[in-house]
């Protein structure tokens, strides 16, 4: 899971630098962009869960 | 390799003997911060703290001085380039190792070599600070050895170095490229991150998290210590944020006067924000607290500083320091993360803050879009990319060196463990956490 999380971290870059090379348009650019940051924002979450799983911690 | 278009503008003697003093301010920094460190974590583990701070500046400034500024370069200096679609993507760069060849003479070059030897032992000092009371000091000096000769070149050439990052505005038209005046980014948000991998590698202190309890309390031991080095890394900050702007930001040298002013604003607007965020929430104000909230005024400050008027600096600041203690708490009760300093929160959060309200409020004189989408662009490789590397790197790390004391190392004090001997020998200051009450 972590790996997931951390892969994900990566493909949310991976989006926002495809963005920045493939979409001329600013609008377009900024939609793929965005979603790339949620992306990673997802891995990050990811991590974080396993992190807690990993070291028992509760809410 | 590619000799860039992106020269900086040389330096007036007056505009030398300037970036000097500055420069020479920023060790002030690096001791409040250690302070603020150090007060945060427990009595037991104080001389372990304040030494290990020393020696990770030690380890970085070496580090950096060795490699690391052969990597990072400076804007105008040869660069190993890439052609991706037609354009180039700068993202080593060439010089040789030591320092070798680099004219230390006053030189903007060489004023950005000695402001990034100070500049990134004040960033290693952050994961040393988040790791405090169980991060072993060969693993902290090892870890730095890592961020200052390798993790840190990379980004801050791309940022600093006229990388692919500083290109945006050049080559896709994204406003003037991802800005990031006085090391947000390259030092506030890499030192956060970083320590966001420590913390999530070395694991939390015995205690802390216990299942089906609300996570245990282990204040800070000297409160005096926290505050007192608030004050010092004003002091440290605006040499940081002045020099920045005048060697990355090609201010003039009479626009110190705004980032000054910038910067105190930024801090003051985040403190009393924080102040009274922690008086609602609490009854009385958390000093802790509100210190974690100047603090992550002064990370935002080092984007925004040279870039916006003094009111949005303010606005900027008191809206990081809303978030600050709320960030601070998230992370502990529903992320589990274990910092004793809010280092990941001040610094991290600060730096993002800082870098993506300057997208928005930044006066540059192009589209604001544009600003942005580079502002974001570079947030994203922050996260996308560095994070993972730090963390593969000090994964890696762990396997040879273990990161965490262990149960004596906690239970004893880390002075006691590494050390042999206390902070405070002729007193005993401190509850045992340990102990069944």
């Amino acid at each position: 899971m972590k790996f997931t999380g951390f892969l994900l971290l990566l493909m949310g870059w991976f989006l926002v630098l495809a963005a920045i090379i493939l979409l001329p348009r600013q609008g377009s650019r900024a939609a793929f962009m965005l979603a790339g940051i949620a992306v990673e924002l997802l891995g990050l979450v990811l991590v974080t869960r396993t992190y807690m799983l990993e070291n028992e911690v509760s809410q | 390799m590619n000799p860039l278009s992106l020269a900086p503008q040389p330096l007036s003697e007056a505009g030398t003997l300037l970036v000097c003093v500055l420069v020479l301010m920023v060790p002030l920094a690096i001791a409040g911060l250690a302070l603020l460190n150090t007060g945060l974590g427990r009595s037991r583990s104080a001389a372990q703290s304040m030494l290990g701070s020393i020696c990770i500046l030690a380890v970085a400034a070496i580090s950096y001085f060795a490699f690391g500024y052969a990597w990072e370069g400076y804007a105008g200096l040869p660069q190993h380039t890439v052609s991706i679609a037609g354009k180039p993507w700068g993202w080593l760069a060439t010089g040789p190792f030591f320092l070798h060849g680099l004219p230390l003479d006053g030189s903007p070059a060489s004023l950005a070599a000695l402001l990034q030897i100070f500049g990134v032992a004040l960033a290693a000092l952050i994961p040393w600070g988040s790791g405090a009371d169980r991060l072993r000091l060969r693993a902290g000096c090892l870890s730095t050895v890592l961020f200052a000769g390798l993790v840190y070149p990379l980004f801050a050439h791309w940022v600093w170095g006229g990388g692919w990052l500083a290109q945006l505005g050049a080559n896709y038209g994204l406003g003037r490229g991802f800005a990031d005046a006085a090391g947000a980014g390259t030092l506030q948000v890499l030192g956060g991150l970083t320590a966001l991998t420590i913390v999530w590698i070395a694991g939390p202190r015995y205690g802390k998290f216990e299942r089906g309890q609300q996570p245990a309390v282990f204040p800070g031991h000297h409160i005096v210590f926290v505050l007192l080095g608030s004050m010092l890394m004003l002091a440290g900050w605006i040499g940081l944020n002045g020099a920045g702007a005048l060697l990355f930001a090609g201010i003039a040298p009479g626009t110190i006067v705004l980032v000054a002013v910038n910067t105190v604003l930024c801090a003051s607007g985040s403190l009393l924000t924080a102040f009274f965020v922690t008086h609602y929430r609490f009854g009385k104000p958390d000093a802790s607290l509100s210190a974690n909230g100047w603090v992550a005024g002064l990370a935002a400050s080092s984007a925004i500083c040279a870039s916006v008027t003094p009111a949005a600096a303010l606005l900027i600041g008191m809206m990081l320091g809303g978030a600050i203690p709320l960030l601070t708490e998230t992370l502990e009760l529903r992320c589990g993360i274990d910092d004793p300093t809010g280092g990941i929160s001040m610094h991290a959060g600060g730096g993002l803050w800082g870098l993506f309200a300057l997208g928005f409020m930044g006066r540059f004189g192009v589209p604001v879009l544009g600003q942005l989408l580079a502002q974001l662009a570079g947030i994203a490789t922050l996260l996308g990319f560095v994070l993972p590397l730090a963390y593969a790197l000090n994964w890696l790390l762990n396997k040879l060196v273990a990161f965490h004391s262990g149960g004596e190392g906690e239970r004893a004090g880390m002075d006691m463990y590494e050390l042999g001997a206390g902070a405070y020998p002729e007193f005993v200051i401190y509850a045992d956490e340990f102990l069944p009450r």
